[in-house]
């Protein structure tokens, strides 16, 4: 993967403009590589940094971080073999069981996650399953509400990592567990959107293993020189596949041995 | 359907299936073949293998996922009957010289201890009637041409029945949560696919409850002691010799099946 740097300072402030724009104000633009072709995924992760580094220092709290592209046909599409990341922040979060206004967002689509909550400092590179378990505090079930900024969710993966991952809102909910209590592979899922299965699988389709996810996490941050501070919320990625909701959708989120996790979208 | 057509396409799929070789879709020789002349087709081939001297061991349910419904244009499943013929125990290998075109899909199967006898039947019923359920792979093969089949071909050619494999794990489905179980198929030790109990119509119990009030209304008994392929979980895997297949069911365990041979196909 293309891991040079080819954006000027000027270039990374512009694009990461264009993309805080469309996030808080919910419009659609271009995809990024249209108008630099070149842009790799270390100029996506530069519009990133640069997004991160405006949110905090006007006193947003990051609570975490996401995986996505965590699945495999997904990475066959986008042609890549690791998954990309991002960071959330405590605006993103929403109440299981309210209401979430979708006039602020492009066009949302929902995924079922297992979520980690960290009890010990994480650090790459090397970071292994072992270690992601050992320094989880617990685990929960959770909603992750994507919403890409690039017309028609047609993106690449520089533009989609300047684009923070996609990331919106998210839910976390039911019920917390040990991770050593449950079987973290073999997890049941299944999405209800108004009453119907959307989408059902298991957990393994995240990379074989949930805690995997957040172990690549781990060393994707480490490329960056960031480590996973304790305390950390992380959502490990989309289990089931992401589907469209709209102002009127319930959705229930399914889990065996985590239980529920529900919202309804309103205007 | 006369009679006549009804016997002489069941022994023609019998001796397809006899001699591991195809025959072309049944619906593009009889268009206005109905659910009902399909299933007696299948009676017909069944009767064959046991008059060959085959028994009734079990039931298997198929089309049971929406995927699967709205490609054959159904709304509900269908169902084929299981023979001692079918039999692998875990560890044994499958011979697929056996068969003409096999795909595997892993499931969840049941054992009854009592009888369900429907109409009437529920799914709080099925739990009660059932002994233990077990992960276990169905190894669906076709006896009609490039799978190329309609409902009435699958359900005629017995749902497309080849051979099945039970796990040696049992789990008892009052203390193990059937429905949202989550299910890993490996393939050769790499990730094939996932699935959870609750696609099957709902859960697996739903998809038993179906069939023992479809078995019901057409008089078939549903005993205790058989076996109930509840319906896929999986994508369907095609296979051949030497490949290897594990599938997990989440809080019960894993079946695991290695594939020897060719199929003729």
């Amino acid at each position: 993967m293309s891991s040079e740097l080819t954006l000027s300072r000027e270039d990374i402030v512009r694009l990461c403009e264009r993309v805080e724009g469309a996030q808080t104000r919910a419009y659609a633009i271009p995809k990024l590589t249209d108008e630099y072709p070149a842009m790799t995924v270390a100029d996506g992760y530069a519009v990133q940094a640069e997004l991160r580094r405006r949110w905090l220092a006007r006193g947003h709290r990051q609570v975490g971080w996401k995986v996505g592209l965590t699945s495999k046909a997904k990475m066959v599409q986008m042609g890549v073999n690791v998954p990309s990341i991002g960071f959330l922040t405590s605006d993103m979060a929403r109440p299981e069981n309210s209401a979430i206004s979708t006039g602020d967002m492009v066009h949302p689509r929902v995924e079922c996650e297992v979520a980690f909550v960290t009890c010990a400092p994480l650090a790459g590179p090397g970071c292994t399953r072992e270690q992601v378990l050992a320094a989880t505090d617990y685990v929960l079930p959770a909603v992750e509400v994507i919403d890409s900024r690039f017309s028609g969710f047609k993106f690449d993966l520089p533009s989609v990592v300047a684009d923070n991952g996609s990331s919106a809102r998210f839910v976390g909910g039911g019920r917390a567990r040990r991770p050593q209590d449950i079987d973290l592979r073999t997890l049941g899922v299944v999405m209800e959107k108004n009453g119907e299965i959307v989408a059902a699988a298991a957990s393994a389709a995240v990379l074989g293993h949930p805690a995997d996810a957040v172990a690549m996490l781990v060393n994707i941050l480490a490329e960056q020189g960031e480590t996973l501070p304790a305390g950390s919320f992380v959502m490990s990625g989309g289990i089931t596949e992401a589907i469209a909701v709209k102002a009127g959708d319930c959705v229930i989120a399914r889990f065996q041995e985590l239980g529920d996790v529900s919202m309804r979208f309103v205007d | 359907m006369d009679a006549q057509k009804i016997q002489a396409y069941g022994d023609e799929l019998y001796a397809a299936l006899v001699e591991r070789r195809t025959v072309p879709p049944l619906l593009e020789r009889e268009p206005d073949i109905t659910l009902d002349d399909a299933y007696r087709i299948q009676l017909r081939m069944v009767q064959r293998r046991l008059d060959a001297g085959e028994t009734i061991v079990g039931k298997k349910i198929g089309v049971t996922s929406k995927p699967v419904q709205d490609f054959l244009g159904v709304y509900q499943p269908d169902f084929g009957q299981l023979t001692s013929g079918m039999v692998y125990r875990e560890g044994e290998p499958i011979d697929l010289g056996r068969l003409i075109q096999p795909k595997a899909e892993a499931e969840l199967a049941f054992v009854l201890k009592h009888d369900l006898k429907g109409p009437g039947i529920t799914a709080m019923d099925v739990i009660h009637a059932t002994d233990y359920v077990a992960p276990c792979f169905e190894i669906v093969d076709s006896r009609i041409t490039d799978w190329k089949i309609r409902i009435q071909d699958t359900v005629a050619d017995n749902a497309s029945c080849g051979v099945f494999v039970l796990g040696e794990t049992r789990g008892d489905p009052r203390r193990l949560d059937i429905t949202m179980a989550g299910m890993v198929l490996e393939k050769n030790g790499e990730l094939h696919s996932t699935g959870v109990g609750a696609a099957v119509q709902g859960s697996p119990a739903n998809a038993v409850a179906w069939l023992a009030n479809t078995l019901g209304r057409l008089g078939i008994p549903f005993r205790a002691g058989e076996i109930i392929l509840s319906g896929s979980q999986s994508a369907l895997v095609p296979v051949t010799g030497g490949d290897e297949l594990v599938c997990t069911v989440g809080g019960l365990g894993s079946c695991r099946v290695k594939f020897t041979g060719r199929s003729a196909v």
